[in-house]
């Protein structure tokens, strides 16, 4: 279960990226987060596992108060949160086996992780873990020799190495043609719904959110403007989120080559 | 009103310069302070015009004594020459463990605060400044003459080279990588073993194989201050006025020099 209770942001330059956004996840559901670029989305959920550290308000997971943890349990709490990301950020010169196995780097010691001396339980489950995304064969390929597609379902088999509780998810794909972030999308709402876990899933791409989220957060200069079921995503909310002109603009880009909106603006 | 585009008149001249007036003074100015400063140090240098004139007579005196090389003198290099690469090779390694915490320091994204990356920084500055030679003194009085020296002396000197340029490979990193490696869980040390080290490993050896090339070139003078190394054998040499040994000595270094780069090109293009 995750908590959120007016999250606030204000970088370090004065940019008010959240204004107080409450949110509640009670169990197992994709949450797909919407909004035009600058909204706010990245920053979100970058909140949550404070690789941003939010000004204000409180984060609660499985009951746990995570904006007042120290380094040491921010570490503990990290350990069960998967995140996967848009451009992927797998180490790009090391091995497949090397980027899924860095899932448990917060259940291994230092030496274990530097001579690469996983236990065997965790090697058996990252085998088992590359089988499930479609990568089975290629544990000792470099990350960096792999296409786009499946660089993400390495970044898959990375954060659900970490057994997570939560799986946060930052534009998984922007980065990829239509119809490989499809699969990529079905394969992680599928996963997350095997293991029973909330995922939030920040995604600019309205059609693909409507089709595969069971809850639709809109996020609009840094405030929750909607929050239903797909199906209660209307002209209405669309225009409260993306401004009475601009979302069938962020309606057309399905099916189009080029997904990138212009830059994520409050990306980091 | 159609002063400017009458038909027949000639065109309205438009002068361009590429300085203006006040560039052109400023420019001469410098030119000025430029012929000072080389016409000022000339005469402080105190040149003593015979012996320069003499040059040449000497340089062809010199040479005469020189050539031809004493070519069994080789076989009694060859210890001290194989002496220089390992105190360059053993330098270069201490160098390099020495470099781990002070590259660490002063990479603005790796430091742990503004005290550690000031102290890198003076590290660098305080490794760099000072030449090896002076090193190797100060190594052989401390250690007494010998390679032991010349090795401490070598590494010392390396600090500087090593850790500055590591620190801005650093510094380029893919931050990403980093976040993702962070989001896991993962330890401050794993995080730079497992985020930051494999995206610096080619600056790493690149910096690496060229810094033991250079100190294969500094190994082969600092025996001349008594650190060790050809360096002693060519200082014997040259004050007991055997030219000829000196020659082939002056040989050996060259080839020696010469392999060391080609290995490190080598090197250096395989990782990269």
């Amino acid at each position: 279960m995750l908590e959120i209770d007016n999250l606030t942001k204000t970088y370090a330059d004065g940019l008010q990226a959240l204004r107080g956004c409450s949110l509640t996840v009670p169990g197992a559901e994709v949450v797909a987060v919407i909004g035009p670029s600058g909204a706010g989305k990245s920053t979100f959920i970058r909140c949550i596992n404070r690789l941003v550290t939010p000004t204000g308000g409180s984060i609660r997971l499985d009951g746990t108060e995570l904006t007042a943890l120290g380094e040491r349990g921010l570490r503990g709490v990290r350990r069960h949160i998967g995140m996967i990301f848009q451009e992927y950020n797998l180490i790009e010169r090391l091995t497949v086996m090397e980027n899924v196995l860095a899932g448990r780097l917060g259940a291994v010691s230092f030496m274990q992780a530097l001579l690469r001396r996983f236990p065997q339980a965790d090697v058996d489950r990252a085998f088992e873990l590359l089988a499930r995304v479609g990568l089975e064969g290629y544990e000792n390929s470099r990350a960096d020799a792999l296409s786009g597609g499946q660089r993400q379902r390495v970044g898959i088999a990375r954060a659900l190495m970490q057994e997570p509780r939560l799986l946060l998810v930052d534009e998984p794909t922007s980065s990829l043609d239509p119809k490989v972030a499809r699969s990529i999308l079905a394969l992680i709402c599928e996963l997350a719904s095997e293991l029973g876990i909330p995922a939030l899933i920040n995604i600019h791409d309205v059609g693909l959110a409507l089709r595969f989220a069971r809850r639709v957060i809109g996020l609009s200069a840094g405030e929750i403007v909607f929050d239903g079921a797909p199906a209660e995503v209307d002209e209405a909310a669309l225009s409260r989120i993306y401004g009475a002109d601009d979302w069938r603009d962020a309606f057309r880009q399905e099916g189009e080559e080029d997904r990138h909106v212009a830059g994520e603006g409050m990306a980091s | 009103m159609s002063t400017m585009i009458r038909e027949g008149a000639a065109p309205m001249p438009r002068p361009w310069h590429r300085y203006s007036a006040r560039e052109r003074l400023a420019r001469f100015a410098a030119w000025l302070v430029a012929v000072a400063v080389i016409a000022w140090s000339a005469t402080t240098l105190d040149i003593y015009w015979p012996f320069v004139l003499d040059a040449p007579e000497q340089v062809a005196d010199l040479a005469g004594r020189m050539v031809p090389p004493d070519w069994p003198f080789f076989l009694q290099i060859i210890d001290p020459m194989v002496e220089t690469l390992n105190i360059a090779t053993l330098g270069t390694i201490l160098g390099a463990v020495l470099s781990v915490p002070v590259a660490l320091m002063a990479a603005q994204n790796t430091t742990p605060n503004q005290t550690t990356l000031w102290l890198a920084r003076v590290i660098v500055v305080g490794s760099r400044s000072v030449n090896e030679l002076v090193w190797a003194l100060i190594f052989a009085v401390v250690f007494g003459p010998g390679a032991t020296a010349g090795m401490v002396a070598i590494g010392v000197s390396s600090v500087g080279f090593i850790s500055k340029l590591i620190a801005e490979g650093i510094e380029e990193i893919d931050d990403g990588q980093v976040d993702a490696i962070n989001a896991t869980g993962a330890g401050r040390g794993q995080v730079l073993i497992y985020g930051v080290l494999p995206q610096v490993m080619p600056t790493i050896i690149g910096v690496l194989t060229f810094r033991w090339d250079i100190n294969i070139r500094q190994s082969s003078i600092i025996g001349l201050v008594g650190a060790g190394g050809i360096g002693i054998t060519l200082s014997n040499q040259m004050d007991s006025f055997a030219w000829d040994n000196v020659s082939v000595i002056l040989i050996a270094i060259f080839a020696v020099v010469m392999a060391s780069e080609w290995v490190s090109a080598a090197l250096r293009r395989r990782v990269t």
